[in-house]
């Protein structure tokens, strides 16, 4: 290994200095003086096996989260776990890459054969969502870095009303949508790019990104973990899958005694409240409204999907292939724009307007089929949305929501049952 | 069995065996490194040194910084790298110097040799010298990515809006791409 490596660096060598003659305008000197040259340094990276590392920890904090959370019933174990991801992955690891990005990793994966995924970003995406199967949003509960810094944040949570809670809990899908087309399409990373408190972890960061984050930060003061329940994308995922979750946090131990004292500790109005407090709609008419609603969901979709590809010219302005091509194409003038890095780059390497021209309307192309899934897919959560506020499903005591439970352990230490 | 536990049951059965699927799609259709770890690299060749190395990283201060690769180097008295173009007295005064930080000084060896090494608390990364230096001398000072100072984060937001597309995506054996140092054969990702 180590010879091969010597004999690969002195071809390497040999090969070099038969070319640089000819490209070094000034050939290095012959120095008189015994004057050693130094060498180029090349600091290396964090190891390559503490990503592993990171892997195991994420692992150790989901199960003990899964552990406080359904057995031992510790709201404090919960908050010592928070504590340790927000100072592991938070400022330790400083985020990237973390599940909620590796979405986009994943998605990239996907459509580009070329693009390399890394081995440990698939399993940082594909772990939380098995654990939300076994034992719900654990990794919402305590691993979770953004999540983290929110939860320790709440002061003193408002309660919001459920037509408004449940309108803005479209926003996730949306995001996730939007974050997979632009990823699918080799855009960008929107995650990551609007990500609001990796700064606060860098402690340093774009300014809009800093801002972003305080702004949250403050909102979360009332409104509970503000980016987890109306923005996240892995959320949306997570909220899915853990609603058929095998084993779940439960508020009580062994009976209810219907106190309410849970629905006041959860901050998110993730309780949901049973019979004897609901109004039970009467059968027949939401049977014929459940109907109703369930055919409409095709309708959605292709209303959802036509609007999407519609937009697809908009969405596309996000690439800057087409950005670019269409500034040049609207406005040719500003070929002489010496300021303009982008134009002057693209001048520079002497591609021509017409390839760039093509490459855009491949993407653009891209666009309009990803436009059309994005908007059918909006149409659906829409629709199964609505459909799911028409079922009335019987329950006998209080119980959290196993979509919206972040298994924080908050009730649990405010149930009088023990 | 009820109604409720079956739903639950087989939802669960379906996102898995879907979470399955995803994975051996990607593990055995796609290219999937096991030990891989990927870091942000600048190909020299293609960078040309628009300064938003300089503004656009994450870190405050940009870990882009200028590397010198000694063997490229010829030691010029007059070197384009270091001073402003037009200057009139070869001194070290900083009314000559181009770099904006101070960050590349020089060091006298031999008449008429001089030493140019960067310091790089004080390089930001803006170019101004390897632009310099590529458009008058050998091209030796180029814009490298420090890895021990790189967040590596998913993606790079200098790779975004690099206008020469120069910065890639490669695996952490070929981090460095060193013109006149070529330590890795450079391996390519597609980004």
């Amino acid at each position: 290994m180590k010879g091969s490596r010597l004999i690969l660096v002195i071809l390497i060598w040999l090969g070099a200095f038969s070319i640089l003659p000819a490209q070094q305008r000034f050939p290095k000197p012959e120095f008189r003086t015994d004057y050693t040259q130094p060498a180029p340094t090349t600091p290396e990276s964090r190891a390559t096996a503490m990503e592993f590392l990171d892997v195991a920890v994420l692992l150790a904090v989901m199960s003990l989260t899964a552990w406080f959370a359904i057995r031992k019933r510790s709201r404090k174990g919960i908050l010592v776990l928070t504590i340790v991801s927000i100072i592991y992955f938070g400022f330790y690891k400083k985020g990237c890459i973390c599940p909620i990005g590796s979405i986009q990793n994943v998605v990239l994966a996907l459509a580009n054969p070329g693009y390399s995924l890394p081995l440990y970003v698939l399993l940082l995406f594909l772990l939380p969502l098995v654990f939300s199967l076994l034992f719900g949003r654990v990794f919402c509960g305590a691993a979770c870095p953004l999540g983290a810094i929110q939860d320790l944040l709440i002061f003193k949570p408002i309660t919001i009303a459920p037509w408004l809670r449940k309108t803005l809990g479209i926003f996730p899908y949306i995001y996730l949508g939007l974050a997979v087309l632009f990823a699918a399409t080799g855009t960008e990373f929107i995650i990551c790019r609007y990500d609001p408190f990796i700064g606060i972890y860098r402690t340093h960061g774009p300014y809009l990104m800093i801002l972003l984050g305080i702004a949250f930060l403050l909102t979360g003061l009332f409104v509970a973990r503000p980016y987890c329940r109306f923005l996240c994308p892995y959320g949306a995922l997570l909220n899915i899958t853990s609603r058929f979750s095998w084993k779940h946090l439960s508020v009580y131990p062994t009976h209810c005694i219907e106190c309410k004292l849970c629905t006041t500790a959860c901050p998110f109005e993730a309780i949901d409240f049973p019979d004897s407090v609901r109004e039970r709609p009467e059968t027949r008419k939401s049977a014929r409204r459940f109907i109703l609603f369930f055919i409409l969901i095709p309708v959605l979709m292709a209303a959802g999907g036509w609007i999407g590809s519609r937009s697809h010219v908009y969405l596309s302005r996000a690439h800057h292939t087409v950005a670019l091509a269409e500034l040049l194409i609207s406005h040719p003038e500003l070929r002489n724009d010496t300021d303009n890095l982008d134009i002057q780059t693209f001048l520079a390497s002497g591609k021509s307007l017409e390839t760039l021209a093509a490459e855009a309307q491949v993407i653009r192309d891209k666009f309009r089929t990803g436009g059309w899934i994005l908007g059918a897919f909006l149409g659906l959560v829409i629709g199964f949305m609505t459909l799911n506020q028409l079922i009335y499903r019987r329950k006998e005591d209080y119980q959290a929501n196993k979509g919206a439970c972040y298994s924080c352990a908050r009730c649990l230490d405010y149930c009088p049952v023990e | 069995m009820n109604r409720k536990s079956f739903i639950n049951q087989s939802g669960r059965w379906i996102m898995l065996g879907a979470m399955a699927y995803l994975t051996g799609h990607i593990f055995f259709r796609r290219k999937v490194s096991a030990s891989g770890k990927y870091v942000w690299q600048i190909d020299p060749y293609k960078c040309n040194q628009c300064g938003r190395c300089a503004t656009q990283c994450v870190r405050a201060v940009s870990a882009v910084k200028c590397v010198h690769a000694f063997q490229l180097c010829g030691y010029c008295d007059l070197c384009g790298g270091y001073f402003k173009p037009n200057t009139l007295n070869l001194t070290t005064g900083a009314e000559n110097r181009l770099c904006p930080t101070g960050a590349l000084t020089r060091k006298f060896v031999e008449e008429p040799f001089f030493e140019y090494t960067i310091d790089e608390d004080l390089c930001n990364g803006c170019g101004k010298c390897v632009k310099g230096c590529s458009s008058f001398g050998n091209g030796s000072l180029q814009l490298q990515i420090r890895h021990n100072l790189c967040q590596n984060c998913n993606e790079c937001s200098i790779a975004r809006l690099c206008p020469s597309d120069a910065i890639s995506r490669v695996p952490v054996e070929s981090a460095y791409q060193i013109k006149g140092d070529f330590k890795n054969p450079a391996v390519k990702e597609t980004r």
